[in-house]
């Protein structure tokens, strides 16, 4: 105890340096980032920074959000999950299946239909279960996560493209014979509907400054907003405060010091994937709802767009480092970019380009970062090491 | 001892013979630890230049910044009194300096040819290998060092003995003028020991430097020209070894009075805590790692192991800690059968491991301080599903006090650390899960003199409160200076067991040397 307290005073004493300041530039460099973004898009376009378009923009950014979520949990833990691309379009096939065909039992010669909310159950459960054969191949089997999950990509959407025979499921609305409607809510909905916020809007547009009348147009936010919401709230609390979200951490840091501690790996990498699962489950069921149709080639190229916001978040692909602010953030990143491109009138073949530079450059400040980490810890160590020969 | 032509004939024999390579104040800096510190090294053309020390005390990173594995962080390196830069291995090789590390760095697929020419190939107008001039040049190089090995041999298939003699091959097919030698006869049989002595005397006699780091006394008082000690990274002595004996090197080594290191401990012991009976662990490819052991120990009682390396201990270790589940054998705990096999179940029926490799199985390097140290122990700081940063602070404190772990931060990144302190964190983990058992492996491996102390006080303490302490040491003077009772492995088996009052260095080793057929007395050793 004696040297703990002998040693403290030092840190305290420390003069805030130029170093701190540019680690403090670093870490915070995602959130930079993002203003950036959006000061030069609101500069370039006026209609950037409305409400209305904040809202739109929100609700693309969720469906990343949501799978970056899932991802992020993977990628601590060094892993990868190349499938949520497919396993979204899987669950919007599954959805949508229940919804206009219900669940055929031949054997008994019926047809269940499900209610709304029991086909988002078993839907979600049909993600997180698809996540544990990712899971149980990954662990059981030894397969590394790049294959186990690049395979289950093709089975996935093959499964997808089978359900329906590569057809749509067209007009899920469901039938009221059936009790199954409301399914189109999940996507599109809003808390408030927005006729009475607009209402509420007109009534107090000449009385209140135009700035507050317009924020009211955030009461009329969509559930797929406030489903990333949850996720992310949820997610970062069982990272931070849960045993669970720590042994991600242990798992992605040094495997074999984790298993020492008695951290059950196998079962932690599992429940991992589900959560992957999981998240892209919800991301299939979102756009299906949205669209009110269920198409087998949903999210193709998904689970690229949900690596580049963990990435971009900050979180390392060796896993151990990183956290769900981050990918939020980088979700958001992307989002304003694409948005934002789009209004300035960007070719699209440009965007991609400055798209993936972000994506690479953000990864090279990360480098940067890390390596002037490990020069401070080795300071750090030096300076605690004199102040404790004296 | 007469040295004969020197090949390069560049400087005539004189009675103090030419440095080829001289390190100059070498230091190196590690996350973590102080490795080197000032250190000079000369190396003797011609000569056997021996290297010893304990472990951590600086041997292989000082051969692998003159290898060009690493970067000194300070001091300089003379090649024939030039300064030279050593930035890669390739660039050693440039300079005539090469090295044989103590596992093989050999491709068994491929011939003995291949291997000695690979990535610098012979070749045939600059683009296709010249089968023919290799193999013509192995063989001259293989004569060179006049073993019976067919340069078409795969290297599989040789003995391990030949292999090495590959491994000097391929180093000589560089024209290197020192050769580094790390421990190179862990692996050897006697016999193959003999042929490898003929080898570098061959070498000696064609002006090469050996530089050999071995911990075995007898070889190196056989073989050496000179002998460089080190000691917790600082150079200690430099000695042509005619001058000195067997106790000078081990006083060097070991330099303190190895007693004041140990705290002195009462010895009294509670009923049995644990039982081990037949505890087996197959080898791959047949044999045993762990051969029917059989051990016990009580409460309160600190029980070393000691053997050389491979002798099974960290094996045995693993086995307790339910690392493998493999292992076929009983284990009874304060008189219950234990059934759980795996190492959360181990952990929670209180039996905490503190791993060889700090680095590679104790810490998680992305991790502060703080959350390694609750790593084993997550489920104690729960209040409802959440972890409680208050119960979490408050137990690291305590055990930051109780080991007097110096940090200014509990947060502050693990690898910010001393290896001491490392090694503390380490043990806290273990402590943090409430344990009946602490097995510890090595438990002072590369961490200062000081930290040293420290960690013997630590263990003596938690013996005092009533733990089992099993830890494993290859440091003779630990083992009897901190041990109440002491086992010695050998092949798996126990070959020895000794209460602290029975125990000599004489009787460690020679129960240490048992099964390996090296000329050695055979030791009466009975099981109390």
């Amino acid at each position: 105890m004696s040297q703990a307290e002998t040693v403290a005073p030092i840190k305290n004493s420390r003069k805030f340096t130029m170093t701190d300041f540019q680690q403090l530039l670093l870490q915070a460099r995602a959130y930079i980032a993002l203003v950036v973004v959006i000061s030069v898009f609101s500069f370039l376009s006026e209609a950037f920074l409305t409400p209305a378009n904040i809202i739109i923009v929100a609700s693309q950014v969720a469906i990343n959000a949501i799978l970056g979520i899932g991802m992020t949990f993977v990628i601590l833990t060094a892993g990868i999950d190349l499938s949520v691309g497919s396993v979204a379009g899987l669950i919007a096939m599954i959805a949508g299946g229940l919804i206009n065909e219900g669940l055929v039992l031949p054997m008994f010669g019926i047809i269940v239909y499900f209610q709304v909310w029991a086909v988002i159950l078993i839907s979600l459960a049909c993600g997180a279960l698809v996540g544990a054969v990712n899971g149980i191949i990954i662990t059981r089997f030894n397969v590394t996560p790049f294959i186990a999950t690049l395979g289950m990509l093709y089975v996935a959407r093959g499964l997808a493209l089978l359900r329906s025979d590569g057809n749509t499921y067209p007009n899920l609305v469901g039938k009221p014979e059936f009790g199954n409607e409301g399914f189109p809510l999940l996507g599109s909905g809003t808390f408030l509907p927005s006729d009475v916020v607009n209402g509420w809007m007109q009534s107090m547009s000449g009385s209140m400054p135009k700035i507050l009348v317009d924020s009211l147009t955030f009461l009329a936010l969509p559930y797929s907003v406030w489903i990333m919401i949850g996720f992310t709230i949820v997610a970062a609390i069982v990272l931070t405060k849960t045993p669970f979200g720590r042994q991600v951490y242990a798992i992605g840091g040094n495997e074999r010091a984790a298993k020492l501690s008695g951290i059950r790996v196998d079962r932690v990498k599992v429940i991992v994937y589900m959560i992957s699962g999981l998240c892209a489950g919800m991301v299939g069921l979102l756009i299906a709802s949205k669209l009110v149709a269920a198409h087998p080639a949903t999210g193709v190229f998904f689970e690229l767009n949900a690596i580049a916001v963990v990435v971009l978040g900050g979180t390392s692909l060796m896993g151990g480092r990183g956290n769900i602010g981050g990918t939020i953030i980088g979700a958001f990143i992307i989002g304003a970019l694409s948005a934002g491109m789009v209004m300035v009138g960007v070719s699209s073949f440009w965007q991609q380009v400055i798209k993936g530079s972000v994506i690479v450059l953000a990864v090279i400040v990360d480098q940067i970062q890390a390596q002037m980490q490990k020069r401070v810890a080795l300071q750090q160590q030096q300076r605690l090491e004199l102040a404790t020969q004296e | 001892m007469t040295v004969t032509a020197v090949k390069t004939g560049a400087a005539p024999p004189a009675a103090s013979p030419e440095v080829v390579l001289r390190a100059e104040k070498i230091t190196k800096v590690f996350p973590g630890t102080v490795a080197l510190d000032n250190v000079n090294f000369n190396v003797y053309r011609g000569k056997v230049n021996v290297m010893v020390g304990e472990n951590g005390a600086g041997k292989s990173t000082l051969m692998k910044i003159i290898a060009g594995v690493e970067q000194a962080t300070e001091g300089k390196l003379l090649l024939n009194g030039k300064p030279i830069k050593i930035k890669s291995v390739l660039d050693a090789g440039r300079h005539g300096i090469g090295i044989i590390y103590q596992e093989l760095n050999l491709f068994p697929n491929l011939s003995v040819t291949e291997n000695i020419f690979m990535a610098h190939e012979i070749k045939k107008s600059g683009v296709l290998i010249d089968e023919a001039s290799q193999k013509e040049r192995a063989a001259q190089l293989i004569a060179r060092l006049r073993q019976p090995i067919d340069p078409n041999d795969i290297v599989g298939d040789l003995r391990i003995g030949h292999q090495q003699i590959v491994e000097i091959a391929k180093a000589l097919a560089l024209d290197i003028e020192i050769l580094i030698m790390d421990e190179p006869t862990s692996a050897l049989s006697a016999s193959e020991v003999e042929v490898l002595f003929e080898v570098i005397n061959e070498l000696k006699s064609q002006g090469v430097a050996i530089v050999y780091i071995s911990h075995k006394m007898d070889e190196l008082m056989q073989i050496g020209d000179y002998i460089t000690v080190l000691r917790d990274g600082k150079l200690r002595a430099e000695r042509p070894m005619s001058e000195i004996d067997l106790s000078w090197i081990i006083e060097e080594m070991v330099g303190r009075n190895p007693a004041s290191l140990f705290a002195d401990r009462q010895q009294t012991f509670g009923d049995e805590l644990l039982r081990v009976e037949d505890m087996t662990l197959h080898r791959v490819g047949g044999g045993y790692m762990v051969d029917h052991v059989a051990l016990t120990l009580h409460h309160g009682e600190i029980l070393g192991i000691y053997g050389l390396m491979g002798a099974g201990r960290s094996e045995l270790m693993e086995c307790l800690a339910g690392l493998r589940p493999e292992a076929s054998g009983k284990v009874w705990l304060d008189g219950e059968p234990v059934k759980a096999n795996s190492v959360k179940e181990r952990i929670d029926l209180g039996v905490a491991y503190i791993p060889e490799d700090r680095q590679r199985d104790g810490l998680v390097q992305t991790m502060s301080v703080a959350d390694n140290m609750l790593l084993a122990s997550l489920q104690r700081y729960l209040s409802g599903f959440l972890l409680s940063k208050k119960k979490e602070a408050s137990n690291v404190e305590r055990l930051i006090g109780e080991l007097s772990l110096k940090v200014a931060d509990p947060q502050q990144i693990i690898t910010s650390l001393s290896g001491g302190n490392q090694q503390k964190v380490v043990i806290a983990k273990g402590l943090l899960t409430n344990p009946k058992i602490l097995l510890m492996d090595e438990p002072t491996r590369g961490i200062d003199v000081g930290a040293k102390s420290e960690i013997f006080d630590i263990m003596g303490r938690l013996a005092a409160e009533g733990l089992g302490v099993i830890f494993i040491s290859s440091e003779l003077k630990e083992v009897l200076g901190m041990a109440d009772r002491i086992l010695v492995m050998s092949k798996g088996k126990i070959t020895g067991e000794f209460s602290r009052a029975e125990a000599t260095e004489e009787a460690l080793v020679s129960a240490s040397a048992i099964g390996h057929g090296v000329k050695t007395l055979e030791v009466e050793h009975e099981s109390s």
